[in-house]
């Protein structure tokens, strides 16, 4: 039994499409033609924008667009649900959170965004509890490799919410309550308040 | 009172003339935004908070909109931005520039004729800030003078790559103006005069009993070629070598705040100046077709009599509607047509546009001398 041959130098060989620079006929080297033909594209687009715009104006004909824009803080384009957005705590029937503190997420982290302190669960039939998850946006990679190894599925990072921006590292901040209802806007309603962070994260050790 | 006319036509003409510019801010935003399937800038509101001003609001509501405060929006931003003068460039030419650039945009206007006569207490007031004999060459000697100003900009700011714009600036200019010189030569020979109120009145008379005498029926490809040089001489696209904003910049590389929007409001009053005197010199100014003094004179026979005021102030809206649609047209131009490379630039001019031009005026001589 041999093993399939591997041709270095099939491997190696680029592959090069030659485009050839088209010729200008006559027609176009008289640039006029070419001309009329560019005006009467801009022309109908101009036209055919301004009708809708102004009847969307008067209020017809509102499902057909007049522009391709999406006003952005407004309205949003539709994301797909497997998109990786901003993470969330799962809970339980009773509210608490899902985790148990187990570390994983915290230990598989490659941007080590996540903080969590852990504590006793007062219910003996769970081990442990965060007593603090926080998630920092500042350094998150998006990589969802928390939710991925997450044995509870107590994080998911399903929230569509992609807004990350703060005046402040601080306020990039994520704590367990904001974690546990997400909101779109959550640092801009922070602003200015200190101390809306639960916890500081710790220090690196020297 | 020929004194006190001249200044109040000055004035009308100073402040349409400025806020036409200011209007072609919103106008380029938006048009591009409607060619290029966008909505344009909408964002600058003005909304009181207080519950009485509601009806305010209500009318602010479609300015808002519409995004017209965005003129204002950036003038204010204009006014209050830092004005630096490069450390080791000339202040005073650094000054002088943009001031020169606008100042030259501006005086032309006082020679386009925007109406008929005027009567005032049984004397007749041409509507025309200046009414000068040599109009034609007046209006070119102070738009080739607008070319200082480009040139002073690039050498004052002590960059190279303002020089380099500057220079490009300047052989693009003096390459385009013998053409559009050469052009208008074909105008002055069909109408015999120098004055534009003169063409303009001419531009009235009527082919075989149907067709208005308008520059663009008897000097087609004058129009043409007028058209292609007024473009690179106001520096606007397809020509925008001497700025191309999006890369290169050019002569105003060094300059900021309201200087810097002096050249842009410059660039728009010589496009506005370009759609005036396309319209004054091919599209017959103030004229009206079959519209004489006492009213309508159709070429069937038919004749609708309008009082002599209502004559007057149909010339001034027939001007402004034809300027206007040639300023939108000409915008129109800069969102469709891609930028020259720069020796396409000089090879358009010098071996296609101006001995085109020659050959006009030299069809046109021979033309003349045919039919006279």
């Amino acid at each position: 039994m041999s093993a399939p041959e591997v041709n270095d130098n099939n491997l190696m060989r680029i592959k090069t499409k030659v485009v050839s620079q088209p010729k200008l006929n006559t027609w176009q080297m008289l640039y006029l033609p070419e001309l009329v033909r560019g005006f009467w594209i801009t022309s109908w687009h101009f036209t055919r924008n301004m009708f809708f715009h102004v009847l969307h104006a008067v209020g017809l004909c509102n499902d057909v667009s007049a522009a391709v824009t999406v006003s952005y803080p407004e309205e949003k384009r539709a994301t797909s649900p497997r998109l990786r957005t901003r993470h969330r705590l799962m809970q339980r029937p009773d509210g608490s959170t899902r985790c148990v503190a187990c570390m994983m997420c915290e230990t598989i982290c490659p941007a080590r965004c996540i903080y969590i302190v852990a504590e006793e669960h007062p219910d003996p039939n769970v081990e442990k509890r965060p007593a603090s998850f926080n998630i920092d946006l500042g350094k998150c990679v998006y990589c969802g490799y928390c939710a991925e190894v997450c044995p509870e599925d107590a994080i998911r990072m399903d929230t569509q919410i992609q807004e990350t921006s703060a005046y402040s590292r601080e306020e990039m901040m994520l704590d367990m309550k904001e974690l546990l209802d997400p909101r779109p806007d959550y640092s801009r309603k922070n602003l200015g308040k200190k101390g809306s962070v639960a916890m500081e994260p710790p220090k690196a050790a020297k | 009172m020929s004194f006190v006319i001249s200044s109040v036509l000055g004035v009308i003409m100073l402040v349409s003339v400025l806020s036409l510019a200011a209007f072609h801010t919103w106008l380029e935003r938006k048009q591009s935004a409607v060619i290029q399937d966008r909505i344009g800038a909408n964002r600058a509101w003005i909304v009181l908070p207080w519950k009485w001003a509601a009806p305010v609001n209500w009318i602010l509501g479609p300015i808002n909109r519409l995004g017209l405060f965005h003129t204002i929006a950036d003038a204010i931003k204009m006014f209050m931005k830092e004005d630096y003068i490069p450390p080791f460039g000339d202040r005073f030419l650094h000054t002088l520039a943009p001031t020169l650039s606008l100042t030259f945009a501006l005086v032309g206007f006082a020679a386009i004729p925007f109406g008929d006569m005027l009567m005032i207490q049984g004397r007749e007031y041409s509507l025309q800030v200046a009414p000068v004999n040599v109009a034609l060459l007046y209006i070119f000697a102070m738009m080739s003078m607008g070319v200082y100003g480009v040139v002073l900009a690039g050498f004052s700011s002590n960059s190279n790559y303002s020089f380099l714009g500057g220079m490009r600036a300047a052989s693009q200019m003096l390459a385009y103006e013998i053409t559009l010189g050469a052009t208008i030569v074909g105008i002055v020979l069909v109408y015999g005069s120098l004055d534009l109120q003169e063409v303009v009145r001419r531009q009235g008379q009527l082919i075989g009993g149907w067709i208005p005498m308008w520059g663009a029926v008897t000097q087609p490809l004058g129009l043409l070629l007028f058209m292609a040089a007024g473009f690179a001489e106001t520096k606007r696209a397809p020509f925008d070598l001497p700025e191309g904003e999006s890369e290169i910049v050019g002569y105003f590389t060094e300059y900021s705040s309201m200087k810097f929007g002096m050249f842009f409001f410059a660039d728009f009053i010589e496009t506005i100046m370009i759609a005036c005197l396309v319209t004054t010199l091919f599209f017959g100014g103030w004229q009206i077709p079959y519209l004489l003094r006492d009213g309508f004179h159709f070429p069937w026979g038919a004749v609708v009599h309008i009082p002599y005021l209502w004559v007057g102030i149909l010339g001034v809206l027939a001007f402004s509607a034809k300027m206007l649609f040639f300023c939108v047209f000409f915008m129109t131009v800069r969102w469709t047509f891609p930028r020259f490379r720069y020796d396409q630039l000089m090879d358009l001019g010098w071996k296609v546009i101006f001995p085109l031009a020659i050959l006009n005026i030299f069809v046109t001589a021979v033309v003349l001398l045919w039919w006279r």
